[in-house]
């Protein structure tokens, strides 16, 4: 199975994660400041920027898509709860 | 209330707790407005659910629904739409305005009906036009939720702000230079419902002060028609009303405890002097045993760092810890640096619990919590230095990266 590498930057912490494995499946483990809401793609609180490897995450949903819209999100922002590692190496930092 | 503008909204004199959190010993006020342009009628917000029939009186005797053409929305929450429906079942043909992040708000409102209205997302520099008159939306997130905006009728110089610089104080007479004292109320709200995003208020004042407002009309209390611009001020000085810190440009940790035997003393401070070890951090220590919490919630608000030391006492963390800890939702914590550490005799749950309301707080919590049984040996006490050298580093930016497997980090948690 690919192996992806998840690297929390405010916490200074990489995390080799298998594929499909979603950011809230780790972030609150390793004590990054992602913060999480509804925790179902809803509420857009866990609005996460993407320092690095944007194209190694799973593509958004439609409703990623229209909550990233309604929350004014930049192009390197995604949603913690809902995005997967697909592999390859990830940076990600609160949004 | 002013040429082309009229107030509807309602006057609520027996609230005495607003929002659970808030106390008002003079009520409260929803203010809404309608503004007539020479082709087009606006209503800005509405009123609380129960003051309704009141609202739609008002509005009656000012403009008959088919004159109406806009709904401005600058708030959803509840004391502003609550009657929206009702106005809707009246005049379904309105435009709705309101802001982007607004929307997913309105449509949990309007639930299925949502799709039926003509409902429009603006932010800064959108306008829509009453024919002679303009109103022009100014996107001013985060005061005090994330869809607040202000509505400037640009040729009437009235912007009106809904929760921004409003406050709960219930009089008939409206303007602020005919009300009672209002001051105490002004602050109070502030402090209360702004100060926890006080980055997006001066922001949002940055936003607004150069429109030049002769009047500001807010969602709650006195119109402000007297000296709108002191009011402005007033904001700056509450936003930034703190003693500024002679650190320079050193982070600063503050690391609380409080200790039964001195066992979570001891491990404090040398938490303390670990941290003191790194250069460009300034470490203070304050023992809470004793203390009103009150004050250090002002020292947080200016800390990049926060370690709080808690021993277990019958499973959970002590009650001042928890009393700072939930003081903490007046001010912003998101992004700072915390981390929980303390002395058990049995089970030592404490530790886990606070570092868990540290991340509800939206705080970053890079350092697993350090638990010790009993009191700290002297190579206990090293790791408790070591503990603090590295919380110091996080601050600094000069912790070196680490990298763990996930496996590793799932059987860490146990």
């Amino acid at each position: 199975m690919p192996i992806g590498k998840l690297t929390f930057e405010d916490v200074a912490l990489t995390v080799s994660v298998p594929e499909g494995t979603r950011i809230i499946e780790i972030s609150e483990k390793v004590g990054a400041g992602i913060t999480y809401g509804c925790r179902e793609g809803e509420c857009g609180t866990c609005l996460t920027r993407i320092v690095d490897g944007e194209g190694n995450l799973s593509d958004p949903s439609a409703l990623e898509l229209r909550v990233l819209k309604e929350n004014l999100a930049g192009h390197n922002d995604r949603l913690a709860c809902q995005c997967k590692v697909m592999g390859g190496d990830v940076t990600v930092r609160p949004g | 209330m002013a040429e082309r503008i009229t107030w509807i909204g309602a006057l609520d004199p027996a609230l005495r707790t607003f929002d659970v959190i808030l106390k008002t010993a003079n009520g409260t006020t929803y203010n809404a407005y309608v503004v007539r342009g020479s082709a087009g009628v606006a209503v800005i917000d509405t009123v609380k659910a129960p003051f309704t029939e009141e609202f739609l009186a008002k509005l009656e005797a000012t403009a008959r629904y088919d004159e109406l053409t806009v709904l401005v929305l600058n708030h959803l929450e509840p004391d502003h739409t609550g009657a929206v429906a009702a106005l809707l079942a009246r005049a379904p043909h309105l435009q709705i305005y309101v802001s982007t992040r607004g929307l997913q708000v309105l449509r949990g409102l309007l639930k299925g009906a949502f799709e039926r209205y003509d409902i429009r997302a603006v932010t800064t520099g959108d306008t829509v036009s009453l024919g002679d008159l303009t109103l022009r939306f100014l996107s001013t997130p985060y005061v005090h939720w994330p869809d607040t905006q202000c509505t400037f009728a640009e040729e009437l110089g009235v912007l009106f702000t809904c929760d921004f610089l409003g406050c709960h104080y219930c009089d008939e007479r409206l303007f602020n230079d005919a009300v009672g004292d209002f001051r105490f109320s002004f602050e109070y709200y502030f402090e209360h419902i702004m100060r926890p995003f006080r980055r997006y208020v001066v922001e949002a004042l940055d936003l607004i002060e150069p429109l030049g407002a002769q009047m500001i009309a807010p969602g709650h209390g006195p119109i402000l028609r007297a000296t709108p611009e002191a009011y402005i001020q007033h904001y700056r000085r509450l936003a930034n009303s703190r003693l500024a810190q002679a650190t320079g440009g050193a982070k600063t940790l503050l690391i609380f405890y409080v200790s039964a035997y001195g066992a979570t003393e001891q491990m404090a401070q040398a938490v303390c002097a670990g941290a003191s070890e790194i250069e460009d951090v300034r470490v203070s220590l304050f023992d809470l045993q004793d203390g009103d919490v009150q004050p250090f919630v002002d020292l947080i608000e200016e800390a990049d760092g926060l370690a709080f030391g808690t021993p277990t006492i019958n499973g959970d963390a002590v009650r001042t810890v928890w009393d700072l800890l939930s003081s903490l939702v007046d001010i912003e914590t998101k992004g700072k640096l915390g981390a929980a550490f303390g002395s058990f005799g049995w089970s030592g749950e404490a530790v886990a619990m606070v570092e868990a309301r540290l991340q509800g707080l939206k705080m970053r919590v890079p350092e697993p919590g350090l638990r010790i049984k009993m009191y700290p040996g002297a190579e206990e006490e090293e790791t408790c230095r070591a503990f603090g050298r590295s919380l110091a580093q996080h601050l600094t930016g000069q912790m070196a990266p680490r990298e763990i497997d996930m496996t590793e980090l799932l059987a860490a948690q146990g």
